[in-house]
């Protein structure tokens, strides 16, 4: 038996090799941002969300568990399959140990899906679909800054308030516009509202008149706008254009989209965010700390990156591993304490819940400079501001 | 269904106004085409160009200049804006489009697309895709006047008499001056035309600012309604085309007459079915090539 003892000699040495080979999986952390680089989303996430993840690891230390951090990200094209192509590539070759932005519903709730099947924590930011944490919710998922109930939700509560009672929605013909126009609807029925009509528009239109002159026909108190982006922009530059006497409201508006309307076309809109730099101190150390490094001050999304990776690395440290289900657990466990979030919590069905605030433009006379464009107006609590627990489609609370 | 006259003559006028504003960004596609056999696929970025010079002259001047006070007007933009892009044109067809007349037009049309994509991703770079808001519209355009069935912004009838002006203007430029018999000539027999002691070289360079000027326009118009991002041409251009080719490609009347065909078309559809609006141009596409392979204007291949 003398030739086998080499092989029993070896055995014994790799056996512990593999099952002690350190907390983390290939010896480090790799984080991967998902993102639009280069479509109609791409101001709201795109390099920003690279460089908010970036600052995270840096203010982390770089390092966890004495091992490095690694990034690393790419490009979408706000295609389902593009992304859970590269998400595949980066769980099945890469080992990447978390995604994160995200940002578009389509592209969020695939990889989500995906990340469910390889045991991955995905964290989707910048999408906005309630089904994330609903009918699609996922034990390793997490929906963090916003979504479509929570915009709407404090949007139209606010209008309701003022004895803005009516309303006439323009939605972007797909499924976040539906989204977000549904969620509006119920919000302004259940306060005693009026929907009076919706008209779908086409995603990516460049002229709105036809559909703002049905609304101004249609003599609702208010124009809700369920669409984002460009398209966002180009329907308020031209009511105000057209005139319209009415208020506009707009259900998801991102920093980077007041800039490009100017306060001009923008001043007295009202609406509800997440984050921007000029809602509190803390708030503007982050947001001015990250214009330093972008040249732009982030959107919610941009911010909303950053928390969700540093709260991730904090979870990783603490639970002394990468391994998915203790990480999730940390996450879970612990709340959400930076200038994002005061005492966020992570829901079973892996909602984030945090305050949200409701904001409204400057006028033109009232702002100190390029980015000075926003003011609070409250501040919406997170366990009202979000959807409620109990009545959720989530399968993994219904037990 | 029951829609009031109103609504119908209100998206009328919206449609003309759209309509007239396709007229002018295929009127340059079908110069192009026309005069040098060129599918000039970077039409929708010159278009993004010249709004983004208004942009830049508004904003950027003075601080270049080193005078904050001193400013591009919109007016001086509606001069300005075409002619740069059009050097810009000129530039790019001496350096790199006349190598390629003489050999398949694919190669002109790989050309301009990759250049289209250079442009659009150098400044998605620089300014975001969101695009930033243009505030220098003229005090005399702002507000609206009420015709009676409607209230129509001032600036939207000054760009509709602007843009038929300008499209009439190239039309009878074309088809009936000295200059445009000579630019017809040296397309259709450049080596009779150079016989003739004619500069043909020169003539097709000249072609080519003219058409890419008129996009350039195209975009200093549509500056002060549209946010001007880098992504602006590429929402377009896939319109435009369709206009030329429906227009029949290479027909200056056919481009005009089917832009402003279109545009009220498209107005149309927006108050009875508006989800088809993106898509009835290319419904009616389809069913002209189907009955008219040549497009409605083409000269018979």
């Amino acid at each position: 038996m003398q030739s086998c003892k080499p092989l029993v000699l070896a055995l014994a040495l790799a056996l512990p090799a593999t099952t002690f080979a350190g907390p983390l999986s290939g010896d480090k952390v790799k984080i991967g941002i998902l993102t639009d680089m280069s479509g109609v989303y791409a101001s709201v996430g795109g390099k920003g969300s690279v460089i908010a993840a970036q600052m995270a690891i840096a203010d982390f230390g770089g390092k966890v568990l004495d091992k490095p951090i690694e990034l690393v990200s790419a490009d979408h094209q706000n295609k389902a399959d593009i992304g859970v192509g590269k998400a595949r590539e980066w769980f099945d070759t890469q080992g990447v140990d978390m995604v994160n932005d995200l940002l578009n519903s389509g592209v969020g709730i695939a990889v989500q899906k995906l990340g469910a099947e390889k045991k991955r924590i995905t964290i989707n930011n910048g999408a906005g679909s309630t089904a994330l944490t609903g009918k699609e919710c996922s034990p390793y998922g997490i929906h963090y800054a916003f979504d479509t109930y929570a915009l709407a939700k404090g949007t139209a509560t606010a209008l309701m308030k003022q004895g803005l009672d009516s309303w006439y929605f323009l939605q972007a013909d797909y499924a976040f516009g539906a989204a977000l126009q549904g969620d509006a609807s119920k919000i302004v029925a259940a306060t005693g509202g009026k929907v009076l009509g919706t008209v779908k528009h086409p995603l990516s239109s460049t002229d709105f008149s036809s559909y703002l002159i049905q609304a101004q026909d249609s003599k609702a108190k208010v124009v809700g706008l369920a669409n984002a982006g460009a398209d966002f922009v180009n329907a308020v530059k031209q009511a105000k254009e057209f005139g319209l006497k009415q208020t506009i409201a707009g259900l998801l508006v991102f920093d980077s989209d007041v800039k490009a309307l100017g306060l001009n076309a923008a001043q007295g809109m009202k609406f509800t965010t997440a984050y921007s730099w000029e809602l509190n101190p803390e708030m503007e150390v982050f947001g001015k700390k990250f214009f330093a490094k972008a040249g732009f001050m982030p959107t919610m999304d941009h911010a909303g990156v950053y928390s969700s990776t540093l709260h991730y690395l904090n979870a990783v440290k603490a639970a002394g591993t990468d391994d998915a289900d203790a990480v999730m657990k940390k996450m879970r466990e612990t709340k959400v304490n930076d200038f994002f979030a005061k005492n966020g919590v992570i829901r079973e069905d892996g909602r984030m819940v945090h305050d949200m605030y409701l904001v409204e433009v400057l006028k033109p006379s009232e702002s100190k400079g390029a980015w000075d464009q926003l003011k609070l107006l409250a501040t919406i609590p997170g366990e009202v501001a979000f959807k409620p627990l109990a009545g959720s489609e989530c399968p993994l609370i219904k037990k | 269904m029951d829609i009031p006259l109103q609504a119908i003559l209100s998206q009328a006028l919206l449609g003309l106004n759209n309509g007239a504003f396709y007229a002018l960004l295929s009127l340059g596609l079908a110069v192009i085409f026309g005069m040098l056999n060129v599918v000039n696929f970077a039409h929708g970025t010159f278009y993004m160009l010249g709004a983004f010079v208004a942009l830049l002259g508004y904003n950027q001047l003075g601080w270049i200049l080193g005078d904050e006070s001193i400013y591009m007007s919109f007016w001086a933009a509606l001069i300005v804006g075409p002619i740069v892009v059009g050097l810009l044109g000129v530039l790019i067809e001496k350096t790199m489009l006349s190598r390629l007349y003489k050999v398949d037009h694919l190669y002109g049309l790989l050309l301009t697309f990759g250049l289209a994509l250079i442009f659009e991703g150098v400044l998605t770079n620089y300014f975001n895709v969101a695009g930033e808001p243009y505030n220098a519209k003229p005090e005399i355009l702002e507000g609206a006047v009420n015709l009676g069935f409607m209230v129509f912004p001032k600036y939207r009838l000054f760009s509709i008499v602007l843009s038929l002006t300008v499209c009439f203007a190239i039309w009878y430029l074309i088809e009936k001056t000295k200059f445009g018999s000579h630019l017809r000539a040296g397309t259709e027999n450049p080596d009779v035309t150079r016989a003739f002691g004619i500069d043909v070289p020169s003539l097709r360079t000249l072609t080519y600012f003219l058409g890419v000027a008129l996009a350039g326009l195209a975009g200093v118009v549509a500056a002060p309604i549209y946010s001007v991002s880098p992504r602006m041409g590429s929402d377009l251009i896939i319109i435009v085309f369709a206009v030329v080719v429906i227009g029949g490609m290479g027909s200056i009347m056919g481009a005009i007459l089917t832009g402003i065909a279109l545009g009220l078309l498209e107005g149309l559809v927006k108050v009875f079915y508006p989800p088809l609006a993106n898509t009835v141009i290319f419904i009616a596409m389809a069913l002209v090539l189907l009955w008219r392979p040549s497009g409605l204007f083409g000269k018979e291949a």
